[in-house]
């Protein structure tokens, strides 16, 4: 059995003429609890579409559990995807189905479980992630960390072999993330799958990962364990991992003279 | 100099025009793309009708109160005018055949079809569209659920199934508001009300050929609202211009179609 899972080689993609990613290599191992981190706009996100095949790689390929994601057609991208297990940044919760309909969806739709165990099994993954109590509620009535919480029960449903992560931890209040951070790790570990995060919060993803990859303009600046990066001396992981602001990635987006412009140079325009 | 400048902004214009064409061609491809796929995974629309089901009472349930009370209004001008002009011909009898026809094969399957697009049409391109923006979509995409099936699907054939029957209700409810014009209010005959009637509105040509025509509307004005909400780009004014183009194209093509479906009724 190949030790990884998912495999990126040589991947390139662009799109409207700009490319995004420029020949990247990762490969993520069974098991493990794999980081992508890089500034706002860096692609995490995207690449995380590519390996779910939402969007096809202009160059090289992307392979999970072997198979080539854009080789396959709609019924090989499904079967694939049945393997994996996916948390979007806003939850992405079914808004018109309360809680515990959100968490039986998958398990309605992909199984033909009978209703009784399907609701032993939504509960068991609700209190999982401590929300049994809440399971009657709609998506509108829960707070922002609850709803991730809601979703990444759903993302387990199937108990999928890779569970992807797309900014965990963006915009909820350190309890919650503090919760969220220990769930991933440990339905990591219960589960035996692995874990694909896409964050740029460094210090909630170094106290899980296994290893991260460094991803800026389009390319792996760096990689490594969360011990190794913190340490690296590379002048873009330095800046990012403390937090400064200036550095390699500068403050200014690149802009005309700023003097000729305030003055109301016709070349600044 | 000026030469130039003439030509630049030639090409600009000209580019400008072929852009355009080449989005509404690119955008009527990808409707009727959608419309095949839509048939094509109708399957658990009926297999599961529950979700189908659900569907009809958002889009044609919810619809009712509009449909019912805009017909009542619509029958009783209808009488209010034909009685106006039919009395200068001694012919005032006649009323309930000209609102009875009036709504059978025009007013009941066009009205009806507008109004579904206003409210009925507009909920389901911003339900879709807002789908889109909180990535609900791509979620259901991501766990192997085909969005088509399960979200296009029955809201398409809820409005299909909904129209014949809301345009039949419209008719209804409007020969009722021009019976209570005509009779009690002017005091038209009752008795030739509804006989003229009876004698005169024929099932095949006028019945059939209303509801051929609201079934028709149906698929358009469903397939149109679903389209745009599938369309539209995941942000608030990319889902108001989408909610805002169901409306107008929804409103065009009914009209056109029409025009179509009517010529064609009357040289068959």
């Amino acid at each position: 059995m190949n030790p990884n899972i998912v495999e990126i080689d040589n991947l390139s993609f662009g799109y409207k003429g700009r490319l995004l990613h420029k020949g990247i290599n990762m490969v993520f191992p069974r098991g493990k609890v794999v980081a992508i981190m890089g500034g706002s706009g860096s692609g995490k996100t995207t690449l995380l579409r590519l390996i779910g095949g939402q969007i096809k790689p202009s160059k090289g390929e992307v392979r999970v559990d072997g198979a080539v994601v854009h080789q396959q057609d709609r019924d090989g991208i499904y079967k694939l995807r049945r393997k994996m297990g996916m948390l979007f940044q806003h939850g992405a919760l079914f808004t018109d189905l309360s809680v515990f309909d959100n968490v039986a969806f998958p398990m309605r739709e992909l199984t033909d479980l009978p209703e009784s165990m399907i609701r032993d099994l939504v509960l068991m993954k609700l209190n999982a992630v401590g929300l049994r109590g809440a399971y009657s509620f709609m998506p509108t009535e829960l707070s922002g960390g609850m709803a991730r919480r809601v979703a990444l029960a759903r993302a387990v449903a199937l108990d999928p072999n890779i569970i992807m992560y797309d900014e965990p931890f963006a915009g909820l209040d350190p309890i919650s993330m503090a919760v969220i951070c220990d769930l991933i790790r440990s339905l990591n570990d219960a589960l035996g799958a692995t874990s694909i995060i896409v964050s740029h919060d460094v210090k909630e993803t170094f106290l899980i990962a296994d290893y991260v990859y460094f991803v800026a303009n389009g390319e792996v600046a760096a990689e490594g364990t969360p011990h190794d990066l913190m340490q690296s001396t590379l002048p873009f992981v330095h800046q990012f991992v403390h937090g400064e602001k200036d550095g390699p990635v500068p403050f200014h987006y690149p802009a005309s003279n700023y003097q000729a412009e305030l003055l109301g140079h016709k070349s600044a325009k | 100099m000026i030469k130039s400048k003439l030509l630049n902004s030639l090409t600009r214009t000209l580019g400008g025009i072929g852009y355009r064409m080449t989005e509404r061609i690119w955008r009527l491809g990808a409707g009727a793309r959608l419309f095949f796929l839509t048939i094509f995974y109708s399957g658990e629309s009926f297999k599961r009708f529950h979700l189908t089901l659900r569907e009809i009472y958002f889009t044609g349930v919810m619809s009712l109160l509009i449909i019912v009370v805009s017909a009542f209004f619509v029958g009783m001008v209808l009488a209010l005018q034909g009685y106006n002009t039919l009395q200068k011909y001694g012919s005032s009898e006649a009323i309930g055949v000209l609102v009875a026809l009036s709504l059978v094969r025009e007013l009941g399957p066009v009205v009806t079809a507008l109004l579904f697009a206003g409210r009925a049409g507009t909920a389901i391109t911003a339900e879709i569209g807002l789908m889109k923006t909180t990535e609900q979509l791509s979620a259901m995409e991501m766990m192997a659920v085909n969005p088509i099936a399960r979200v296009i699907a029955p809201r398409f054939w809820a409005g299909v199934i909904s129209m014949p029957i809301l345009a039949t209700l419209f008719s209804m409810v409007g020969i009722l508001g021009g019976y209570i014009v005509a009779v009690p209010l002017i005091g038209v005959d009752d008795g030739a009300f509804w006989s003229q009637m009876q004698a005169n509105v024929d099932f095949r040509l006028d019945i059939v050929n209303g509801l051929i025509k609201s079934l028709v509307f149906g698929v358009a004005c469903t397939m149109i609202a679903l389209f745009e909400g599938f369309d539209a780009p995941p942000t608030a004014e990319g889902v108001s211009r989408a909610t805002t183009r169901t409306v107008v194209i929804s409103s065009l093509t009914v009209l056109a179609l029409d025009f179509v479906l009517t010529s064609f009724m009357l040289v068959i």
